[in-house]
């Protein structure tokens, strides 16, 4: 490792707001990018079923109308 | 393959074998960019003229060079979807420009953070800069068009016409270093001849450029997964899917 303590390592001889500071806007980027689609995809699943359930209800209550 | 092709443009075999690849790559992106990133920050010693703020080159490079490898991506999937209507490569293109777009912002962020303290500015209107400014409207734009139609099948065609433009401002990013004066510094990493960094700095950067482009690949077909669902709602496959995972 290059710096001997982490106080070294935060201020990096004076370029640690810069050099955080892009680790974490870049950190905070990478992130959203993969779990924006992967949130998106859950979503969209959750939807279809809801969708799928309300239909076999449908189906289901018309059904027993026809019985009755 | 032919039949490779054939299964391509299948949405179900597409969002199947995406998932499988998916679930592989993404642990490995995740490791890879963790030890790219602790590599490049802890272990290497500082430029010996910028000192510590050369650090950003791990995340700066990667999201550069991807950013531009992304837009081949999407202009040449626009080109297959016009020429031969192919629906994936119609959702690959559109998938495709959030990805871009979001690389390229970090490339241009992470440049200006840098500038600040080596060049005394955060952004100079200097070719490379202004180039890839360029590419940043190129990909939104993309985005935005895509939005703006009600018809999406028109919408597809003029993205896809507008990315396929676009690429004249490839070779401009590429060559604006060596074509203008430029405070941009001109590439490092050469294929032919020697290359101008130190080996020490030059692996933890390919194990960064390798990590952006597998999370390119990730995010890529994960964004694909999503829109194939929702274009293909109504048909057997996803309902099956729909009811098997319930």
């Amino acid at each position: 490792m290059y710096f001997d303590s982490v106080s070294s390592l935060i201020a990096m001889d004076g370029h640690g707001a810069f050099v955080w500071s892009a680790y974490g806007i870049s950190a905070v980027v990478l992130i959203a990018l993969l779990v924006a689609p992967m949130r998106r995809r859950r979503r969209l699943m959750a939807e279809l079923k809801g969708e799928a359930r309300r239909a076999a209800a449908n189906s289901a209550n018309s059904l027993e109308a026809e019985v009755s | 393959m032919w039949s490779f092709f054939h299964k391509l443009g299948s949405p179900p075999w597409l969002f199947q074998i995406s998932g499988q690849i998916l679930r592989w790559l993404l642990p490995i992106t995740v490791v890879a960019l963790v030890v790219g990133a602790a590599w490049g920050l802890l272990f290497t010693s500082p430029d010996f003229r910028q000192g510590n703020s050369y650090r950003i080159i791990y995340l700066h490079v990667p999201a550069a060079v991807v950013s531009l490898a992304g837009y081949y991506v999407m202009a040449i999937a626009g080109a297959i979807s016009l020429i031969w209507k192919m629906k994936m490569a119609d959702i690959a293109m559109l998938a495709a420009a959030p990805v871009g777009a979001a690389l390229t912002f970090l490339a241009l962020v992470t440049g200006a953070i840098w500038g600040k303290p080596t060049w005394g500015a955060w952004w100079v209107w200097d070719a490379r800069l202004t180039s890839m400014l360029i590419l940043l409207f190129l990909y939104l734009g993309v985005i935005a068009l895509y939005e703006a139609y009600e018809n999406k099948a028109a919408a597809s065609k003029a993205c896809a016409v507008l990315a396929l433009v676009g690429t004249v401002n490839i070779p401009i990013i590429y060559k604006s270093v060596d074509w203008w004066y430029s405070l941009h510094q001109p590439a490092s990493i050469k294929f032919t001849g020697e290359s101008t960094i130190d080996s020490s700095m030059l692996y933890p950067l390919m194990l960064c450029i390798a990590a952006f482009y597998a999370l390119f690949t990730c995010a890529l077909l994960a964004n694909m997964r999503a829109t194939i669902l929702d274009r293909e709602r109504k048909t057997g496959w996803v309902q099956r899917l729909v009811s098997e995972d319930a």
